[in-house]
């Protein structure tokens, strides 16, 4: 029944989340108790770090929950909230006596999160252990690169790309065979290949994911990448903030060197490429390729003018190729199946798949993988399972700061490059934030504002100034004091930001704003004309009273209020002082009667 | 001191003369930018200290200013936004007593930050404390967390 780790394929194998998130929810205790119990009980099995996307459709979401697969006699079981003092069970019932422990099985909703779904990048996330080699190699990796250093020249390769109609996926999307096949035609002896690690959305962790879950699928695009256009040198610049990624990373680089998949003589052949890492300093505009490169070079992160684009001036003046890690993935996959079977999934404009951050309202709040062209309603109710707490979808922001908001009458649309665009949003990095109707839209389009304006790097006025006197405008809006043609001048502004900005940052930030007044004029009207917050989020424009009927005098509200706003005595209702009332909600929050209006 | 200047200064070198890279080995040894430092590598690199500062202010993740024992990073991220996190920075804020304007408590115990995405966004509202990251936040597990905190520094 049992074997050792050398028959590791008839063995029994356990997958436990250790991705940044499955960590956070107690992955790695989780780990520790099997290691524990598993050796006291003197058993040989392999338990494995796996990173499989954290909430992978799991309903609830909390922090306290962990995935586990459990793959015995050729049969997979994913159990859901796993905690520790349950692995023990676990282990006898199910590693030792054959059965699985049925009350703590995913139930059918997890399968239908997955059926819907077509892995690509996501494909080994979950199955290979992201700090062995060996687990990669195991899955067919390093093939591709194989394939491309025996048999193909770099023209060759950059057709297959070309072919496979793949997309850029960091944003802007364009189209990467057609970026490689320049940069391989420009004369220098020595180019550059950059993945792009620096994912800065707000509310985005798809690259995270690739990266801690199957580092070396990046490696080995790269390699192809840079045998194509004929780079020597690589870099990954990837952020801080993302401490297990960049560990996970460089471990994967090392055994990569170690079995010479990178360095002077890749494979034993002619071609020489090696990476390096770079972190980022937390500075949002060098996800921006010119921005990346100065800081690359040291400097501060300032955007320069395109043209000349990198792939003829990039680093230190060279031609450089810049991918997104996302992009980087697709690669090996595209080699080994082939271009016409990549061009088969998607559409005809946007091929192939995306990986999204689903995050927000929504109930499997997670990462995805599906192909191109699918219908936003089948995202968030077929595979996203529609809006926790039963509240109703309002919209749903794509593309992060750069992007805009869906609302719901245009659930049916179609998620590709063309479509999102059509309507005010873009397809972006992959962030899917969804909002209910407790989501004030004029908040959110300040939050990103916010965001931005304090990201700019300020080089150019446009975006400095600009950014600066559109959040002094919604910051009024919200604090009740728009005016009049407030609205009009926030769409001029926006526009006259957009047209004339020196890079994608200031080029992009005003469409939250032009977006949500686009869909949701009547909340601004609401803030400006009425001086009411409908989705009572904006702080200054509610009023909190205590609904005489319903209250207890129990005296709650008084406890917490830092104001001392509240009056009232024992067993009587309450009152709260509109004048001293800071409307911080803290009454709201604790009262257990639901006395308290918000309005 | 000066012989960790030393060892930054080889490591320069090595890393083809990065300006960034020193400043984030600085501050992994010292918490923070050293004014000093900045002089003295000025000096020994024939560099104007300007571009130093340049740099250290221009990326959030340099600090000139020495932080908290503690460090409680708030992810003010779009789904931590929406999950509430500005209730959290405000409940945070005002528990610790921090300063107006400031992000380090008085005693220097803590440093309060707020950070743009942690990437962990399907755990909305995400805090970190410690490099620990700990999702689901409310304010009484926030405040939970930070006592617990507290205790180990008295238990010491």
């Amino acid at each position: 029944m049992w074997r050792t780790s050398a028959l590791r394929n008839k063995g029994t194998t356990v997958r436990i989340c250790m991705g940044t998130g499955g960590i956070a929810a107690g992955g790695l205790e989780v780990m520790n108790t099997f290691k524990l119990h598993l050796r006291n009980k003197k058993i040989q099995a392999e338990v494995k770090k796996n990173c499989s996307m954290h909430k992978v459709g799991c309903r609830g979401l909390c922090a306290k929950d962990v995935l586990v697969d459990v793959l015995r006699a050729g049969q997979k079981t994913t159990y859901q909230f796993v905690k520790p003092e349950m692995v023990e069970r676990i282990i006898d019932e199910h590693l030792i006596g054959g059965a699985p422990v049925s009350e703590w099985v995913v139930g059918e909703d997890y399968a239908r999160f997955h059926e819907r779904q077509t892995k690509v990048v996501l494909s080994d996330c979950g199955v290979v252990d992201p700090e062995d080699i060996t687990s990669y190699a195991a899955s067919g990796g390093y093939n591709a690169l194989k394939k491309v250093i025996s048999t193909l020249s770099p023209s060759a390769v950059i057709e297959i790309i070309k072919k496979s109609g793949l997309r850029g996926r960091g944003g802007a999307g364009f189209p990467t065979g057609v970026k490689w096949d320049i940069c391989s035609k420009e004369k220098s002896p020595q180019k550059y290949l950059i993945c792009n690690a620096d994912e800065g959305d707000p509310g985005a962790f798809m690259d995270r994911s690739v990266i801690e879950g199957n580092p070396h699928s990046i490696i080995e695009g790269m390699a192809i990448g840079a045998y194509a256009i004929g780079a020597s040198k690589g870099y990954v610049y990837i952020r801080a903030e993302y401490p297990l990624a960049v560990e996970r990373l460089k471990k994967a680089l090392k055994q990569a060197r170690e079995n010479r998949f990178l360095g002077n003589s890749v494979l034993g052949k002619r071609f020489g490429f090696d990476i390096k890492v770079k972190l980022g300093a937390g500075a949002f505009v060098c996800g921006e390729e010119t921005a990346l490169i100065a800081s690359i070079e040291g400097q501060r992160g300032m955007p320069r003018a395109k043209p000349p684009f990198p792939v003829y001036k990039g680093l230190w003046g060279k031609p450089t190729v810049i991918n997104n890690v996302e992009t980087l993935a697709n690669v090996p996959a595209i080699v080994s199946r082939g271009a016409a079977w990549y061009a088969s999934l998607g559409t005809e404009k946007s091929r192939g798949t995306k990986v999204f951050a689903l995050t927000g309202k929504i109930r499997n709040s997670g990462l995805i993988e599906v192909p191109m062209g699918i219908s936003l309603k089948e995202i968030i109710y077929d595979i996203g399972g529609g809006i926790e707490h039963n509240r109703n979808f309002k919209a749903v922001q794509t593309g992060g700061p750069s992007g805009g908001c869906i609302p719901a009458d245009l659930l049916e649309i179609k998620v590709d490059f063309e479509s999102l665009a059509k309507v005010g949003s873009i397809v972006g990095s992959g962030g899917m934030v969804v909002l209910d109707e407790s989501d004030c839209m004029v908040n959110i389009a300040k939050f990103f504002l916010q965001f931005t304006q304090s990201e700019s790097c300020g080089k150019c006025v446009p975006c400095r100034i600009g950014t600066k006197r559109l959040l002094e405008i919604l910051e009024r809006i919200t604090s009740g004091k728009g005016r009049s043609g407030d609205i009009e001048l926030l769409e001029e502004l926006a526009n006259d930001v957009k047209a004339t900005s020196l890079c994608g940052l200031g080029q992009t930030a005003p469409n939250p704003i032009l977006s949500t007044i686009r869909y949701f004029r009547d909340e601004y009207e609401a803030h400006i004309v009425s001086k009411k917050c409908p989705a009572g989020v904006c702080r200054d424009l509610l009023s909190y009273v205590v609904r005489q009927e319903a209250c207890k005098g129990c005296g709650m509200c008084k406890r917490v209020c830092p104001a001392g706003a509240v009056t009232g005595e024992k067993k009587e209702a309450h009152k709260i002082d509109p004048e001293i009332c800071v409307r911080c909600g803290a009454c709201f929050e604790a009262c257990k009667f639901k006395a308290i209006g918000k309005g | 001191m000066e012989k960790i200047f030393l060892k930054l200064h080889r490591n320069y070198i090595e890393n083809e003369g990065n300006i960034i890279s020193l400043l984030q080995e600085m501050q992994g040894e010292f918490g923070y930018i050293p004014v000093d430092a900045v002089y003295w590598f000025s000096k020994k690199l024939d560099i104007p200290a300007s571009r130093f500062f340049g740099i250290a202010t221009f990326y959030a993740q340099f600090h000139l200013s020495p932080r908290g024992k503690n460090i409680v990073t708030m992810c003010c991220g779009t789904a931590c936004h929406v999950k509430g996190s500005e209730r959290l920075i405000n409940g945070v804020t005002t528990a610790l007593r921090l300063p107006d304007g400031k992000n380090t408590t008085d005693d220097g115990e803590f440093t309060v930050e707020k950070v743009n995405c942690v990437g962990a966004c399907s755990i909305a509202p995400v805090v970190i404390i410690n490099r620990q990251v700990f999702g689901k936040m409310t304010s009484d597990s926030l405040m939970k967390e930070i006592r617990n905190v507290e205790d180990k520094r008295f238990e010491k």
